[in-house]
């Protein structure tokens, strides 16, 4: 079984900054705005290297949408940033009918996305705002796993024409992915390759599908672990391949299972090629405060627990 | 520059276009949309500096940004006798597979509409968007903007407004449709405003008022004032009062018609007040 290592962790939004500060180098039409959280988004080097092409909104998501869309029309390529909530479930009907009906090309950087937030609280942890997003005819919704794949990404999306959605995190998780790895949107990577059972993660739980593969090889179970770093527009083939040969499926995102990754998975399943399927991520709640990894524990989102599911969904083969 | 008699007729025949569009399909907001015809007329005719065609980013060109979307029946007799499409698609307003939906949109590609409008209280900040990109592309040219009055109750607005000013946005004239009504009733018994004047003021806006806002004249010479005020650092709002239902006697000084078609009896009084002038769609 191929295995993964890691020397250093990294928090992706870094790798978003970094992204950033790349295109501010490489593409004079990108420019950036942001909601007062420079610092947690890591935008400072774009900042200081392209002033004139960095708005500070202030505490005003809704104008931050509007000022994303109308900036489009003059060709920039707007990037927003705040977190996720602020980015999504807050600014919903802006960027529904300025951004998405509009068909602007505004990239949406949402950071601090999920449980991982940590001691902030449920006010601040967003779990449903991949529903959110890839309800919008139009959106593109991508949730990096680490560093480099998000500093890939944030690259690789001002290169394509439409509103992205990229949500990433906060906490400093295991660096694992290449990092001259291009970046395809929509296109799934398979980590490893295995027979008995498929499992499709998507952002801090494709590290925690690696760890789970261990453990079960250990068990003499072979797991073929998919990095789906695009839930939409979803790489159906890759599922459906890697399905028809497992013949189940564990999907993981730290999420509400209601309206995410793994509801993605199990239409195209339920349309193609119906099978056995588990779900990883949050079960319709809200989080609460305390540290990324209590919270990962708590609510069911680390390797444990995706063993602990594969197991399950062995048995319903 | 066209004549005032020309203005004057193409006004009366916006007019007639509204009324027929709406009646037509037994919906829309004629209202609102008759209040506002001579400032679009004046705006698209005089005012605006356009180049020929549509392009979506108007580079080299003023801009405008309908924000309180449902006066759409104005807006679409507006750009299609400015020549953006035919004036027979008129014909199609609110019809199935029609690009003239009840509220404008990019998605049909319907040309000279920049943005979709209609859930309110986005388009101020969609402006100024576009007024920063001409500035990032050092185009001197212009971002036009037109809004409710009952509009400016959604917040967003007052964000867009305070970060004009705090930005130094000074190449955009926001116009504020004063017609004193919206769905409810006046303006004074939903949700009193005070007085919009100081409050823009207070938020560091150069404020042009327009009294007579159905007057061509005193359109053409309110925006003209309008635009002298723009590059000094300030955004610059124009206070524009108008009568909702103008040129309709049954129509004006009532929120009733804000979102109701007419009948046809009401349509044939409506018409015989705006008889023919530059022929009918």
């Amino acid at each position: 079984m191929k295995t993964y290592t890691y020397t250093e962790k990294k928090d992706t939004r870094s790798g978003f900054g970094a992204g950033l500060a790349e295109l501010g180098r490489t593409n004079p039409n990108v420019v950036a705005l942001c909601a007062d959280l420079i610092g947690s988004l890591k935008m400072d080097k774009f900042i200081e290297e392209n002033p004139e092409r960095f708005f500070q909104v202030g505490i005003a998501e809704a104008n931050m949408m509007g000022l994303a869309a109308g900036l489009t029309i003059g060709g920039k390529i707007p990037f927003t940033g705040t977190f996720a909530n602020f980015s999504t479930g807050r600014v919903y009907d802006q960027i529904r009918q300025s951004i998405a009906y509009s068909g602007k090309n505004v990239k949406i950087c949402a950071s601090h996305a999920g449980l991982t937030l940590g001691e902030d609280g449920a006010t601040h942890q967003i779990l449903e705002d991949i529903g959110l997003m890839k309800m919008l005819p139009g959106m593109t919704v991508i949730n990096t796993c680490d560093f480099n794949q998000t500093k890939a990404a944030t690259i690789a999306i001002a290169e394509h024409q439409g509103p992205v959605y990229l949500r990433f995190g906060r906490p400093a998780v295991p660096v694992f992915t290449p990092s001259d790895q291009k970046f395809e949107i929509g296109k799934a990577i398979k980590l490893t390759e295995g027979k008995d059972v498929t499992i499709v993660a998507t952002g801090h739980l494709v590290w925690e599908a690696l760890e789970a593969s261990k453990v079960l090889f250990e068990r003499g179970i072979s797991a073929e672990v998919i990095n789906i770093h695009t839930i939409k527009p979803i790489d159906e083939k890759a599922i459906l391949e890697s399905v028809s040969k497992t013949r189940c499926i564990v999907t993981a995102e730290e999420h509400n299972i209601i309206g995410g990754l793994g509801e993605s998975v199990a239409r195209v399943l339920g349309t193609h090629n119906p099978a056995p399927q588990e779900f990883i991520g949050t079960n319709d709640v809200f989080g609460e405060s305390g540290t990324p990894a209590q919270l990962m524990e708590k609510y069911g989102l680390n390797s444990i627990s995706i063993v602990a599911k594969v197991e399950s969904v062995l048995k319903r083969k | 520059m066209p004549s005032t008699q020309h203005l004057n007729d193409l006004t009366i025949q916006v007019r007639r276009d509204i009324l027929r569009m709406v009646h037509k399909v037994n919906s829309g907001h004629p209202g609102g949309s008759l209040g506002c015809t001579e400032f679009l007329v004046a705006l698209y005719n005089v005012i605006m500096s356009k180049k020929a065609g549509f392009n979506m980013d108007g580079i080299g060109e003023d801009l405008f940004f309908l924000s309180n979307g449902h006066i759409s029946p104005a807006f679409y007799s507006v750009l299609a006798r400015s020549g953006y499409f035919p004036i027979e698609e008129l014909n199609t307003f609110r019809l199935i597979d029609s690009r003239l939906q009840g509220h404008p949109t990019t998605h049909e590609g319907l040309p000279g509409v920049r943005i979709a409008s209609g859930s309110l209280g986005q388009g101020m900040s969609v402006a100024l968007g576009a007024a920063q990109a001409k500035k990032l592309n050092k185009d001197y040219h212009l971002v036009y903007s037109l809004h409710g009055d009952g509009e400016l109750q959604e917040g967003q607005n007052w964000e867009a407004i305070m970060y004009a000013s705090a930005k130094k946005v000074d190449n955009i004239i926001a116009t504020v449709d004063l017609n004193g009504q919206q769905i409810d009733g006046s303006t004074e018994s939903v949700l009193p405003m005070g007085s919009l004047k100081q409050k823009f003021e207070a938020f560091g806006w150069i404020v042009v008022e327009i009294e007579e806002g159905n007057n061509i004249v005193s359109i053409l010479n309110g925006m003209s004032e309008a635009k002298s005020k723009t590059g000094q650092g300030k955004p610059v709002c124009v206070l524009l009062k108008t009568v909702m239902g103008n040129g309709v006697d049954f129509m004006m000084h009532t929120h009733a018609w804000h979102g109701k078609a007419p009948n046809d009896e009401q349509l044939a009084i409506g018409l015989a007040q705006n008889s023919e002038t530059l022929g009918d769609y």
